[in-house]
């Protein structure tokens, strides 16, 4: 799946740039410094070992880090030539265009499978009149609607962990956001869900900008069109996929995708 | 060569007595059928415990059940009670009351204690989380009849009149921080996946916390709904000295009212054997509403429970 033809990160239009980002919790200092260009409409996988920073990364680029008590950011994050750490940004709106998939599928339990789709409009106060479209079109788009179309109002906690992630990818979607996190999201999930997932994301990317942490190196190979290798908190390297797992620059990424360490 | 001699020597030395071993597996020695014996001694403890923990709590029932179950008609509930000397009657005054008192103090205080709880649970972490906990304990542990004189002293002497409404506080007041104590420890229990999925889809916080949150827990809440009210169904101090009693069917909230656990105090230290025939039937029927709330209380329990694994 790799592209071998794809420019460096820094020469594609970016959705996102950041500029010298350092994020703390308390006292501990987790990101150092952290400058890089997310392209746009590119799935970017975000690789390294535990505790390196790359939940914290992922966490910033849509301010949910903040909500841990003590956690603060510095530096800038530029997405449409706005800053969203700017005093004007609040973050409730941000959430919208950023949307986040995680670890564990996490439905809504008390709501149906529809209620869940439209949970992020409803929630905002929004009753669109065109419900049953969005809920149809969003389902279609995550390739779950043959599954569900005859069980709308069952449970979303009803569905199997690869299906529920799927109606939580499509909860996401019908916000309409334009940039999509995932944390993680297959590491709960069998070899079957994780590659109809991994099909869904090449599909999305095309309209989509994707940010994926991701533990599995086989997974970032797999599906990534761009790779950043995080290491205690230092972004240590950002290139194509295919560059960061077969000729990357620092021999610390080396050692890291050929399994020396982590 | 001969550091190795040395460790075989020892070795062999440390190996050499395992019959000795073998001998202190097989056979107790003294301290060991003392520590047996303690053993023993203190589980016989736990269950004479146990079994003295029971014997009141099922005598109280079957002395209820004997002298109040006789009692029981449906005038017990339809009929108001009659002067002394003339049979029959009821007091429905008292049930109609106790379902009033129940009335006002669930409308004043399931709203703060719910809330409460989410505030603590959810908001205000942190110190001002650990105030309001601490005074809520503070709060749960003030003697009702303590609380019943302040609400004398705030609402039925301005009123100048005992009321439905007095006692109705009273009964809040004391409902509130079991509610708000259960609310908190539910709400607690939500994953935070559930509040991460809400506020990454840019709900806000406040939204989060009702529709998501106390949405989610909201069975389990209702546990502590029914705790509460099985809980301020039998106080009676509070009352003494806010709804005071009614010999007659009243709907004002701002006049007397009669209650089952007052009425059940004036009937059974009366000197007439109808009287304390009545007070019995009416410990009878409190007991039995108590039982009631509480059953539906562990059921509920247990579906939460069920639901969340």
């Amino acid at each position: 799946m790799m592209q071998s033809n794809l420019p460096a990160p820094s020469q594609l239009p970016a959705r996102i740039v950041v500029e010298d980002l350092n994020a703390y919790f308390g006292g501990a200092h987790a990101l150092h410094h952290i400058t890089a260009q997310i392209p746009d409409k590119k799935l970017t996988a975000i690789i390294g070992p535990s505790g390196c920073g790359k939940s914290t990364f992922l966490r910033c680029l849509n301010r949910m880090h903040e909500l841990v008590a003590g956690a603060r950011v510095s530096g800038r994050v530029v997405m449409d030539d706005i800053d969203i750490y700017d005093k004007r940004v609040d973050p409730v709106r941000l959430r919208r265009r950023v949307g986040m998939v995680f670890q564990k599928p996490n439905p809504f339990p008390t709501m149906s499978i529809r209620e869940n789709v439209l949970a992020g409009l409803t929630l905002n106060g929004i009753r669109p009149k065109d419900a049953d479209a969005i809920v149809q079109h969003t389902l279609e788009r995550v390739a779950l609607w043959t599954e569900v179309k005859d069980k709308l109002h069952n449970s979303g906690t009803s569905l199997s962990g690869g299906q529920q992630q799927r109606l939580c990818i499509a909860r996401v979607l019908a916000v309409q956001p334009s940039v999509i996190l995932l944390d993680e999201p297959c590491s709960a999930l069998d070899p079957i869900a994780t590659a109809r997932i991994e099909e869904l994301f090449a599909e999305l990317k095309n309209e989509y900008t994707l940010v994926m942490v991701t533990h599995n190196m086989q997974q970032a190979a797999r599906v990534s069109d761009y790779t950043a290798f995080f290491y205690m908190g230092d972004l240590v390297e950002l290139d194509t996929t295919q560059r960061i797992f077969t000729n990357p620059k620092v021999s610390k990424t080396e050692e890291y995708v050929t399994g020396r360490f982590g | 060569m001969t550091t190795e001699a040395i460790t075989l020597d020892s070795h062999s030395q440390s190996t050499k007595p395992p019959s000795d071993a073998a001998s202190h597996l097989l056979h107790a020695d003294f301290g060991e059928r003392r520590r047996k014996w303690f053993s023993h001694f203190v589980v016989a403890l736990c269950g004479v415990s146990a079994v003295v923990v029971l014997v009141p709590l099922a005598s109280i029932f079957l002395y209820i059940i004997n002298k109040g179950a006789p009692g029981l008609s449906l005038d017990f509930f339809t009929k108001l009670p009659t002067p002394v000397g003339v049979a029959g009657g009821g007091l429905s005054n008292a049930v109609l009351g106790t379902l009033t008192l129940i009335g006002i103090a669930s409308a004043i205080g399931l709203p703060i204690g719910i809330l409460a709880g989410v505030y603590v649970a959810e908001v205000g972490k942190g110190r001002v989380a650990d105030l309001i906990r601490f005074f809520a304990e503070v709060l749960s542990g003030v003697p009702s009849i303590t609380i019943g004189v302040f609400v004398y002293a705030v609402l039925v002497v301005p009123m100048k009149t005992f009321s439905a409404f007095a006692g109705g506080v009273s009964l809040a007041i004391i409902m509130i921080p079991t509610v708000a104590r259960t609310t908190e420890e539910l709400l607690r229990m939500v994953p935070s996946q559930l509040r991460e999925a809400s506020l990454a889809l840019g709900v806000p916080q406040w939204k989060t916390s009702i529709f998501i949150v106390l949405r989610t827990a909201a069975p389990g809440i209702l546990t502590g709904v029914m705790l509460g009210i099985a809980r301020i169904a039998g106080e009676t101090a509070p009352l003494l000295f806010t709804a005071f009693n009614n010999r007659f069917l009243s709907t004002r909230l701002d006049q007397p009212i009669a209650s089952l656990p007052v009425q059940i105090l004036t009937y059974a230290t009366s000197p007439y054997a109808e009287w304390q025939q009545k007070a019995w039937t009416g410990a009878f029927v409190l007991v039995f509403v108590i039982l009631i709330l509480n059953l539906i209380a562990r059921l509920g329990t247990r579906r939460q429970v069920g639901g969340a694994s």
